[in-house]
C-alpha cells in the first residue's frame, strides 16, 4: 500500500485520465494542435475540427473511459471472488461467451434496417449479458465437484473460452468478406462504434454497476476470509457469490458489446490498484477503476497512432502488454 | 544367495524386464485393426466430395493413370494429397503430444496448449508478411523456429518459478503465451493486410494443400517415425520418472532434447501446412495409453494411426458440414477437444499448482 488517503489518489488519478485524453483528442492521423483544440471546444472552430472532434474523437475516448472503468471493476469482483489473482473476464471465457452473443445476435436477430442505431446499442448490451451468463454458468457447471476450487475454476475457463472460440469461428466463414473482417477486428478488442449512442448504451450500465459494487465492497471483504469466516460473520456466502458474479458479467458484457473482447485489462488494473492502496475493496474498486479507464485510454491511443492511418484493435495492445504482466505473476504466485 | 540376485539383475535385465511387463499383448491386434480401419476412412475421404469416385476408378487410377481422364486427375491433384495430408498432420499432432506427455509427465502437455502451435503460427505470420514468396520448405524452417521459441517461452515459465510447471501452470503459462502470440500475430497481419489468410488458417485447415508440400511432409513423416520409433524404449523408462531411468543407465538429458527436437520438427511441419489443428495432440494419448498401456513402442505408432484416423475423420465432417463450403477442421477438432479438456480440467484442477 502506497497511498494512505485513497481521495488525493483518486483525484490525481483523474487529473491523469483528463490529462491523457486531452492528448488522446489532439492526437491521430489528423492532429489538431491545443490553440484548435480550445477553439473548437469553445465552439469556434472550423467545421473539419468540429466534426473530428464531436463525432469521432469524443465519443471514442468516453467509451475507452467507461469500457475501462467497467473492465477493472469486473476483474477486481472476478478477482475478489475467486480469490485468485489471476482471474480475468477474458481469461476465464466470460468475454468469449459475451462475445458470440453480440455477433449471433447482429447477424440473427437484429438487422439495421428495422431497428433504429440507438434501439440497436440499447440492446446490445442485454445480448452481451446473456452470453457472458452462459458462460459463466458453463464454467461454475463444468468446476462444480463439492464446490469450485479457484484453480479448476480458471482452468475449465480456458477449456470455455477455446470452446466459444470454435464456434465462433464456425458462425464467422459462413460471412461475407466485410463482415468477416469487421468481426475479427472487433472480437481481438476494438472500439468500432464509436458514435453517441454506444457511449449512452454504456452510461446506464457503469453507472449504477460500478457504485453498486462498491455498496457490496464489504461483502467482498469478508469473502476474502474464506467462507467459513464470511458464514459466522452473517453471509450467505453461496447467494453473494452469485450476486457478484452476475454483476462481474454485467459489466463485462456492456464493455464487450462496445469495445469487443478485451483480454487482460480486468486482470492488470486490480493488480495496479491493489499495489497502491492495498486489499481493502473500498478502496479497491474505485482505484480499479480510474486505472482501467487510464490503461484503456493509453492504449486506444497507442493502437490509433502506431500504424496511422490504419488502426490496430486496442485489444490487441492490451494484450502485448498484458500478457507478459500475466506470465509474471504467474511466475511469483506461489498458491 | 545376495550375488546370485545380484548378478540376475544386473541393469540391462531389469531394463528388459520393466520393458517386458509394460509389452501389452493385445496391443499388436489393436494397432492392426486400427491400421485397417484407418485405411477404410482414407478410402472413404478420396471417394467423398463434389464428384463421387467409387473404389473401382480409385483403383484403376493407381494400377494405371490416365492423363485424360478428369476423375483421375481430381484424385491425383486434389483427393490424394488431401487425405494423406490429414493422416500426415494427425500422426505428427498425435505423436508430439505423446511425447510431450512423456516427457514432461504432465497430462495436459500438447502441442496447442504448450505455445508450440502459437509459436509457429507467429513465425509463419512473419514470413507470410515480410517474405511472402517463401518456399514451403523455407515456411517449415519459419515454423519450426517459431515452435522452438513458443516452446521455450511456456517452458522458462516453469524454470523461473519456485515450484517448476504444474499441469495448472503449463495450462495457464501456454494461454498466456499464445495470447501474446497470437495479438502479435494479428497485428503483424492487420498491417500487411493478409488477415483473412492468417486468421483462416488460425483456424486450422487442409483443403487446397499443394502436392508438393504432401511431399515434403512424407520425408519429414519418414525422419520423425524412424527417430520417435529410435526413442521409444527410452521413453517408456523415462516414464517411470527421472530417477529410475537414470538409475537404469538412460542418459535423460539426451533423450529430452531428442524427443524435443523430434516434437518440434513434426508441429513446426503441421503447422506450416495446415494451419493451428488443436486438441488432437492433447486427447489422442489419453486414448491410446488406456487402450494399450504405457509401452510407447506400440504407443507412438498406434497413437500414429488413431491420430492419423481422427484428422481424416474430421475432415470428412468439415467437407459435410456446409457443403460445399469448407468448415475449418480445426474449428471441429476444438469442439470434440474441448469437452475432453474440460473432463482433464476436472480431474487435475484439484489441488494441483
Amino acid at each position: 500500500m502506497i497511498f494512505k488517503n485513497i481521495h488525493y489518489l483518486i483525484l490525481a488519478l483523474i487529473f491523469i485520465i483528463i490529462l491523457m485524453g486531452i492528448l488522446s483528442l489532439a492526437t491521430g492521423h489528423l492532429a489538431i494542435s491545443p490553440s484548435e483544440l480550445v477553439e473548437t471546444a469553445l465552439g469556434e472552430g472550423s467545421r473539419r475540427n468540429e466534426l473530428l472532434l464531436f463525432e469521432f474523437r469524443l465519443p471514442r475516448l468516453f467509451i475507452a473511459i467507461l469500457a475501462g472503468a467497467a473492465l477493472g471493476v469486473a476483474g477486481t469482483l472476478l478477482q475478489g471472488i475467486t480469490q485468485n489473482e489471476l482471474a480475468d473476464p477474458g481469461i476465464l471465457g466470460i468475454n468469449a461467451g459475451a462475445g458470440l452473443s453480440v455477433v449471433l445476435y447482429l447477424t440473427y436477430v437484429s438487422n439495421r434496417e428495422t431497428t433504429s442505431p440507438l434501439g440497436q446499442m440499447m440492446t446490445l448490451p442485454f445480448a452481451a449479458f446473456l452470453g457472458g451468463l452462459l458462460a459463466a454458468c458453463c464454467i461454475y457447471i463444468v468446476a462444480w465437484k463439492n464446490g469450485v476450487t479457484p484453480i479448476r475454476l480458471i482452468l475449465v475457463g480456458i477449456g470455455v473460452n477455446a470452446g466459444f472460440g470454435a464456434v465462433l469461428t464456425l458462425f464467422q466463414l459462413r460471412m461475407n468478406q466485410s463482415a468477416f473482417n469487421q468481426v475479427t477486428v472487433w472480437l481481438s478488442g476494438s472500439i468500432w462504434n464509436a458514435h453517441w449512442s454506444a457511449v449512452i448504451s454504456l452510461l446506464p450500465w457503469v453507472f449504477i454497476l460500478i457504485p453498486l459494487s462498491l455498496y457490496k465492497s464489504r461483502t467482498l471483504n469478508l469473502l476474502q476470509l474464506g467462507d467459513e469466516m464470511a458464514t459466522g460473520l452473517g453471509i450467505n456466502t453461496e447467494r453473494e457469490r452469485i450476486k457478484l458474479v452476475a454483476i462481474a458479467v454485467a459489466l463485462t458484457g456492456a464493455s464487450v458489446s462496445v469495445a469487443g473482447g478485451i483480454s487482460f485489462l480486468g486482470l492488470g488494473a486490480p493488480h495496479i490498484a491493489r499495489k497502491l492502496v492495498g486489499n481493502k475493496h473500498q478502496r479497491l474498486v474505485p482505484t480499479a477503476a480510474c486505472i482501467g479507464a487510464l490503461i484503456l485510454l493509453i492504449s486506444d491511443m497507442i493502437a490509433r497512432n502506431l500504424f496511422a492511418p490504419s488502426e490496430l484493435p486496442v485489444g490487441l495492445i492490451v494484450a502485448f502488454l498484458g500478457a507478459p504482466y500475466f506470465i509474471y505473476l504467474l511466475i511469483t504466485t506461489e498458491a | 544367495m545376495e550375488q546370485i540376485r545380484k548378478r540376475q539383475l544386473n541393469k540391462k535385465a531389469t531394463k528388459q524386464r520393466i520393458l517386458k511387463r509394460f509389452q501389452s499383448r493385445s496391443a499388436a491386434t489393436y494397432f492392426v485393426i486400427s491400421l485397417a480401419i484407418l485405411l477404410v476412412t482414407m478410402i472413404l475421404s478420396v471417394s467423398y466430395g463434389a464428384a463421387q469416385i467409387n473404389w473401382t476408378v480409385i483403383r484403376e487410377s493407381l494400377m494405371h493413370f490416365d492423363v485424360q481422364n478428369t476423375q483421375h486427375l481430381i484424385l491425383y491433384d486434389l483427393r490424394f494429397p488431401r487425405v494423406l495430408a490429414a493422416a500426415l498432420i494427425g500422426a505428427f499432432l498425435a505423436i508430439s503430444g505423446v511425447i510431450m506427455q512423456g516427457l514432461t509427465r504432465n497430462p495436459l502437455a500438447s502441442p496447442s496448449i504448450m505455445g508450440v502451435s502459437s509459436g509457429a503460427g507467429f513465425m509463419m505470420a512473419l514470413a507470410l508478411a515480410f517474405f511472402p514468396h517463401t518456399s514451403q520448405f523455407g515456411l517449415i524452417l519459419w515454423a519450426f523456429t517459431g515452435a522452438g521459441i513458443g516452446a521455450s517461452m511456456v517452458f522458462s515459465v516453469g524454470l523461473f518459478s519456485k515450484r517448476g510447471l504444474t499441469p495448472v501452470k503449463l495450462a495457464l503459462a501456454g494461454a498466456a503465451v499464445s495470447a501474446l502470440l497470437q495479438s502479435a500475430s494479428t497485428m503483424l497481419a492487420m498491417y500487411f493486410n493478409v488477415t483473412r489468410d492468417i486468421s483462416f488458417w488460425y483456424a486450422g485447415n487442409i483443403a487446397g494443400i499443394p502436392a508438393s508440400s504432401v511431399r515434403l511432409a512424407l520425408i519429414i513423416a519418414v525422419i520423425g517415425f524412424v527417430s520417435a520409433g529410435l526413442l521409444s524404449r527410452s521413453l517408456t523408462l523415462m516414464s517411470l520418472g527421472d530417477e529410475v531411468a537414470k538409475g537404469l543407465g538412460q542418459r535423460t538429458g539426451l533423450v529430452r532434447v531428442c524427443g524435443i527436437l523430434i516434437v518440434l520438427l513434426l508441429t513446426g511441419t503441421a503447422v506450416s501446412i495446415s494451419g493451428t489443428i488443436g486438441f488432437i495432440g492433447l486427447i489422442i494419448p489419453h486414448i491410446t495409453k488406456k487402450m494399450i498401456g504405457m509401452d510407447y513402442r506400440w504407443l507412438i505408432p498406434f497413437s500414429a494411426v488413431i491420430g492419423a484416423w481422427l484428422l481424416v475423420t474430421a475432415d470428412i465432417a468439415a467437407r459435410m458440414v456446409n457443403p460445399p463450403y469448407e468448415t475449418p477442421v480445426g474449428a471441429l477438432t476444438a469442439l470434440i477437444g474441448v469437452p475432453f479438456f474440460l473432463f482433464l480440467a476436472r480431474r487435475e484442477g484439484g489441488g494441483l499448482i
